[in-house]
C-alpha cells in the first residue's frame, strides 16, 4: 500500500512539469505562427543543432552552471527563504575568488581548494547580509538580496575596474590577473568527437551539490527542521526548532553554493574574471529551481532543458527565426509550471483524502447492515 | 468514497441536527451540501427544486452559507473587511464601507452577535471570531446556516447564548444545520437529528424520542465513556513549578500577570476560562515559545526559564498544541515525518544528526495502533485524515518517550467519543505511572472529570481554585466569566 501511495505521488510530481512544457510549446507555436514561422521547423532545428557534439559539451557546461544556481536557489525555497540574491552573490564570489586565485601561487590541488574556498565563503557571507537583516531586523529577504545585487554590482565594478583590473591582451576587455596553471580545472572529454571541446571538470562540483542536498534536506535532522520550517512556521516552532538561527544557516548555505556558481566556468573556461563574464545564472537558478520543484533530479533536468534551449538557440538565427522565441519559450514554462503545480497540488490533496476515506470505508468491519454499501 | 447513500431531508426553519464520529463522514457531506465537492450520484434539493453546486458561489446563490469547524478569516483584517471579502459593496469605483458597516451593525443587533465591525480579527478570541464568521454568512444573505462543530470551542456560557441565537434565526424562517458530535447539545437544540456513521445515515430521529444514550449507540455502538478519576495518584514531588509569570504584548500590556502554580508527579493540575484570558499565553510560555516579562519556570528542581523550546522538550517535556493544524502537524508531510516533528532529537526518530527512517516508521506504525489511528498507510499525508484521527496522532506522538510533563490544550478537541474515551485512559494510565499534567480545556465536563486540582483564569491571572470533585459545570462556568464570586477557599 504503501508503494502505491508513492507511484502515485511521482506521477503527480511529474504531472506538472511536463503539463507546464507542453503548454509553453503550444503557446511558443502559436506565436511562432503569428512570426510567419513553422513551429514544427523551429523544433527540429533545435533538435538537430543538438546533435552536434560540441552544442552537447555547451549543454552539459551550461547546464553545470545553471544546477548549481538553481540547487543554492532551492535551499532557500525549501523552507520559504527566497534568496533572489543569487546572482549577486556568484558574481562577487567568481570575482574575489578569481583575484585572490591570480595573485596566489600554491601547488595544483591547493590552489583550486583555496579558490574554491574563497569564493564559498564570499558567498556564503553576501548572502548571510541578508539573513543577518531578517533574523535581527525583519527585513524581507526579498527586498534586501534584491538592493544586495545592484550593490554587488557595483562594488564588483568598482573592485575590478580600481583595483583588481590588468588588461585583456589584444581587447578592449579588462579583468583580474589571470589564474596560473596549478589553480585550473582541466576539461573532461566526455563527448566523444567534439574536438576540443571539453565538459568542465568542475561538473562534479553540480553532482556533489545535488547528492549533499538531497542527503541533508532528506536525512538528516538539520534538513528535517528546515522542511518543516518551510512547511509550517508555527508547527516548527513548536516543536522547538529556533527559526531565527535557521533563517541564518540557510542563507549561509545558500550563498555558499551559489558562490559556487560561477567556479565551473572560471576554472574551467575564463580563468580570469573579465567584463564578460557570464552574467544573469542567479535569475535562471530562480526558474530552474521552480521547474524542478526544489527536487535535486527535476532541478538536473530542468538545468539540461535550459541548457538545449541556450545553446541549441544559436542555430535559429542561421534559418532566420529569432532565437529570443527561446526566451518567449523559457518564460512561459516558468509561468505555466507555478501555475500547474499549484493545480496539481490542490488536486493531490483533495484525491488523497477521498481514497483514504474511501480506504478505510472499504476496509470496516462487516456485518453492520446499516453500514455496509448495498 | 467518503458518503454514500445518505438520505437527509431538512424543514425550513428547522434546527437539524447531524451527528457521527470522527471521519463518519459528516464534513465531506457538508462540503457536497456547501458545493465545495461534487457528489458522485444523487441529488441535492432546494425548496423543492433540483440544484448542483459547482462552487461555494452556487451554494451561496441559493442561499446556503457555511460556517467552518476551521475559521477562514484573515487575522491581519478587520472584522468589516473580512465580512465584505469576496462581496464588496461598491460605490462608484470604490468601497462603500460606511454602508457594510451599518448592515453589519444591524444584523449584529437583531440576532445579538455582538460584534464590533472596527477591530481586527488577529484580536479576537475563538467566540468572537465564531460570531464575526456567522455573521458572514449572514451577510451573503444565507437563509441556510450550515455549522461545523460550532461548540467545540465554546464555553457552556457562550454555547447557551449560541443556541440563543440560533433559536432567534430559528424564528426568522433561518434553517440551520448543526453538526456535532456533543449528544447533549444536539438534544438541546435540535428539532431533529440525523446520525452518519461510516458515511452513510444510520437514523433520523426527534430529541424527545431518544436519550444521549441512545445516539452515542446509534453512533458508535458502543456505551458512553466519562472522564471519570477519582482516586488520586497525586505524590509530593514537584515536577514543574511556575512563579509569578508574568508576559506581556509588546505595546506592553499584560497578557498573563503573577501565574504560580506547582503539579505534582501523578497529577492532573486544569486550568479553566472563557478562551482568550491567557490560557494560550500561558502554554506557550511554559513551553518557551513566548518570552516571559516576570517570573520563573522550574521542571524537577531545575530553573528552565531561560531554556529553549527544544531543549525543554528534550527535558521530557511534551506538547499537545491548541491548534493542531497549525501548530502540530506538517499538514502535507506524512504521518510518519508527522512522528519526528517535536521529536527530531529524540530516538527512535533520530540516530545522531541522521534521521532514523525506519525507526520513526515503525513507531508511526506503533502509534497508529495504540491509539487506534484510522489511516491507510503512514505514507498519506496528515492533512488526508480527519480531525479526530490527526488528534489521536499528536496525542500518540506526544506520550511517546516517557515525558514527564505533559502540556496538554485542549486534547480531545473535535475528537469522537470512541476516541475521547482512549485518549482519556491513556492520560489516566500515564498519570498512573506518574506523568504530571497541565490540563487546558474547553470542555468543562473533561476539565472537572480529569483534574486533580483546578483553576480559573481570568484576564491572564489565576482567579480561583475550585474542588473538582465537588464543583458542577455551571458553577465552573460561571467562575470563569468572573460572574458569581468565586465560591471556593
Amino acid at each position: 500500500m504503501a508503494a502505491r501511495f508513492e507511484l502515485r505521488r511521482i506521477g503527480l510530481a511529474l504531472a506538472a512539469p511536463l503539463l507546464a512544457v507542453a503548454f509553453a510549446a503550444l503557446l511558443t507555436s502559436i506565436v511562432l505562427l503569428i512570426a510567419g514561422d513553422s513551429p514544427s521547423g523551429a523544433l527540429t532545428t533545435l533538435v538537430d543543432a543538438a546533435k552536434r557534439p560540441r552544442i552537447q559539451v555547451q549543454i552539459l557546461n551550461l547546464a553545470t552552471l545553471y544546477y548549481l544556481s538553481a540547487i543554492a536557489v532551492a535551499i532557500g525555497f525549501r523552507m520559504n527563504l527566497f534568496n533572489i540574491g543569487v546572482d549577486g552573490q556568484y558574481r562577487l564570489a567568481a570575482l574575489l575568488a578569481a583575484e585572490v586565485g591570480g595573485v596566489i601561487s600554491l601547488p595544483a590541488p591547493l590552489h583550486v581548494t583555496v579558490i574554491l574556498l574563497t569564493a564559498i565563503a564570499v558567498g556564503a557571507a553576501w548572502a548571510g547580509i541578508a539573513g543577518l537583516l531578517k533574523v535581527t531586523r525583519g527585513v524581507s529577504e526579498v527586498i534586501s538580496t534584491i538592493m544586495l545585487n545592484t550593490i554587488a554590482t557595483a562594488l564588483g565594478a568598482w573592485l575590478l575596474t580600481e583595483h583588481f583590473s590588468v588588461p585583456v591582451a589584444g581587447s578592449n576587455n579588462i579583468g583580474t590577473k589571470p589564474i596560473a596553471a596549478s589553480g585550473q580545472v582541466p576539461g573532461i572529454s566526455l563527448i566523444p568527437d567534439a574536438h576540443k571541446s571539453k565538459v568542465f571538470g568542475l561538473i562534479f562540483l553540480a553532482v556533489i551539490a545535488g547528492v549533499g542536498y538531497s542527503v541533508l534536506l532528506n536525512r538528516t535532522r538539520f534538513g528535517f527542521d528546515l522542511r518543516a520550517t518551510g512547511r509550517s512556521e508555527t508547527a516548527a516552532v513548536a516543536s522547538g526548532v529556533n527559526v531565527k538561527r535557521m533563517v541564518l544557516i540557510t542563507m549561509l548555505l545558500s550563498g555558499a553554493v551559489a558562490g559556487l556558481v560561477g567556479m565551473p566556468q572560471l576554472l574551467g573556461a575564463s580563468y580570469s574574471y573579465s567584463l564578460d563574464f557570464p552574467t544573469g545564472i542567479g535569475f535562471t537558478g530562480i526558474a530552474i529551481a521552480l521547474l524542478g520543484r526544489n527536487n535535486p533530479i527535476g532541478i538536473a533536468l530542468g538545468a539540461l532543458l535550459w541548457g538545449f534551449l541556450d545553446a541549441s538557440s544559436v542555430a535559429l538565427d542561421l534559418e532566420g527565426i529569432s532565437k529570443e522565441i527561446v526566451v518567449i519559450m523559457q518564460g512561459t514554462i516558468v509561468l505555466s509550471v507555478v501555475i500547474a503545480y499549484e493545480l496539481v497540488r490542490r488536486y493531490g490533496i483533495a484525491q488523497e483524502q477521498r481514497r483514504v476515506s474511501r480506504d478505510l470505508s472499504a476496509g470496516a468491519p462487516a456485518g453492520e447492515p446499516e453500514g455496509a454499501p448495498a | 468514497m467518503a458518503n454514500q447513500d445518505v438520505d437527509i431531508t431538512v424543514q425550513r426553519g428547522d434546527v437539524h441536527a447531524i451527528v457521527g464520529e470522527n471521519g463518519a463522514g459528516k464534513s465531506t457531506l457538508m462540503k457536497i451540501l456547501y458545493g465545495m465537492l461534487k457528489p458522485d450520484e444523487g441529488q441535492i434539493f432546494v425548496d423543492g427544486e433540483e440544484r448542483s453546486f459547482h462552487s461555494p458561489a452556487d451554494a451561496i446563490a441559493v442561499g446556503i452559507g457555511m460556517v467552518h469547524q476551521h475559521f477562514m478569516l484573515a487575522d491581519n483584517l478587520t472584522v468589516l473587511e473580512n465580512v465584505v471579502l469576496g462581496d464588496e459593496p461598491r460605490k462608484g469605483l470604490g468601497l462603500d464601507f460606511g454602508k457594510a458597516r451599518a448592515r453589519i451593525k444591524e444584523i449584529s443587533d437583531a440576532y445579538g452577535l455582538d460584534v464590533d465591525p472596527d477591530v481586527l480579527v488577529e484580536d479576537l478570541g475563538v467566540g468572537d471570531r465564531q460570531r464575526v464568521e456567522i455573521l458572514k454568512v449572514l451577510y451573503r444573505g444565507a437563509r441556510t446556516l450550515i455549522l461545523d462543530e460550532p461548540t467545540a470551542v465554546l464555553v457552556p456560557q457562550e454555547v447557551d447564548e449560541l443556541f440563543e441565537n440560533l433559536r432567534g434565526l430559528k424564528s426568522e424562517g433561518v434553517t440551520v444545520i448543526f453538526i456535532s458530535h456533543k449528544l447533549d447539545e444536539v438534544l438541546a437544540v435540535a428539532d431533529e437529528i440525523t446520525v452518519i456513521r461510516r458515511g452513510t445515515t444510520v437514523a433520523t430521529v426527534k430529541p424527545g424520542e431518544v436519550t444521549a444514550r441512545d445516539l452515542a449507540e446509534l453512533m458508535v455502538g458502543s456505551e458512553l465513556p466519562t472522564p471519570e478519576t477519582r482516586q488520586s495518584t497525586v505524590t509530593d514531588r514537584v515536577v514543574l513549578q511556575v512563579d509569578g509569570l508574568g508576559v506581556r504584548t509588546p505595546d506592553g500590556r499584560d497578557v498573563l500577570d503573577d501565574i504560580s502554580f506547582t503539579i505534582h508527579s501523578g497529577e492532573v493540575v486544569g486550568i479553566a476560562g472563557v478562551e482568550g484570558n491567557g490560557q494560550a499565553e500561558l502554554v506557550e510560555a511554559v513551553m518557551g515559545m513566548r518570552p516571559l516579562a516576570t517570573g520563573t519556570v522550574a521542571l524537577n528542581g531545575v530553573d528552565i526559564t531561560h531554556e529553549s523550546t527544544r531543549d525543554r522538550r528534550d527535558a521530557g517535556i511534551g506538547y499537545i498544541p491548541e491548534d493542531r493544524q497549525r501548530q502540530g502537524l506538517l499538514l502535507e508531510a506524512p504521518l510518519w515525518e508527522n512522528r519526528i516533528l517535536g521529536h527530531q532529537t529524540q530516538e527512535p526518530n533520530v540516530n545522531g544528526p541522521w534521521i532514523d527512517r525506519k525507526g520513526a516508521r515503525q513507531d508511526t506504525k506503533r502509534i497508529v495502533e495504540a491509539f487506534d489511528v484510522r489511516t491507510p498507510s503512514i505514507e498519506v499525508t496528515a492533512s488526508s485524515l480527519s480531525g479526530g484521527n490527526q488528534q489521536k496522532l499528536i496525542v500518540g506522538r506526544e506520550m511517546s518517550g516517557d515525558p514527564t510533563v505533559l502540556i496538554a490544550a485542549h486534547p480531545t478537541r473535535g475528537v469522537d467519543v470512541g476516541a475521547q474515551a482512549a485518549i482519556w485512559d491513556q492520560l489516566r494510565a500515564a498519570r498512573a505511572s506518574g506523568l504530571a499534567v497541565l490540563l487546558i480545556s474547553a470542555d468543562l465536563d473533561e476539565l472537572i472529570g480529569m483534574s486533580d486540582t483546578l483553576k480559573v483564569i481570568l484576564r491572564g491571572r489565576l482567579v480561583a481554585d475550585v474542588d473538582p470533585a465537588r464543583v458542577t459545570p455551571e458553577e465552573l462556568g460561571s467562575a470563569m466569566t468572573g460572574a458569581g464570586s468565586s465560591e471556593e477557599d
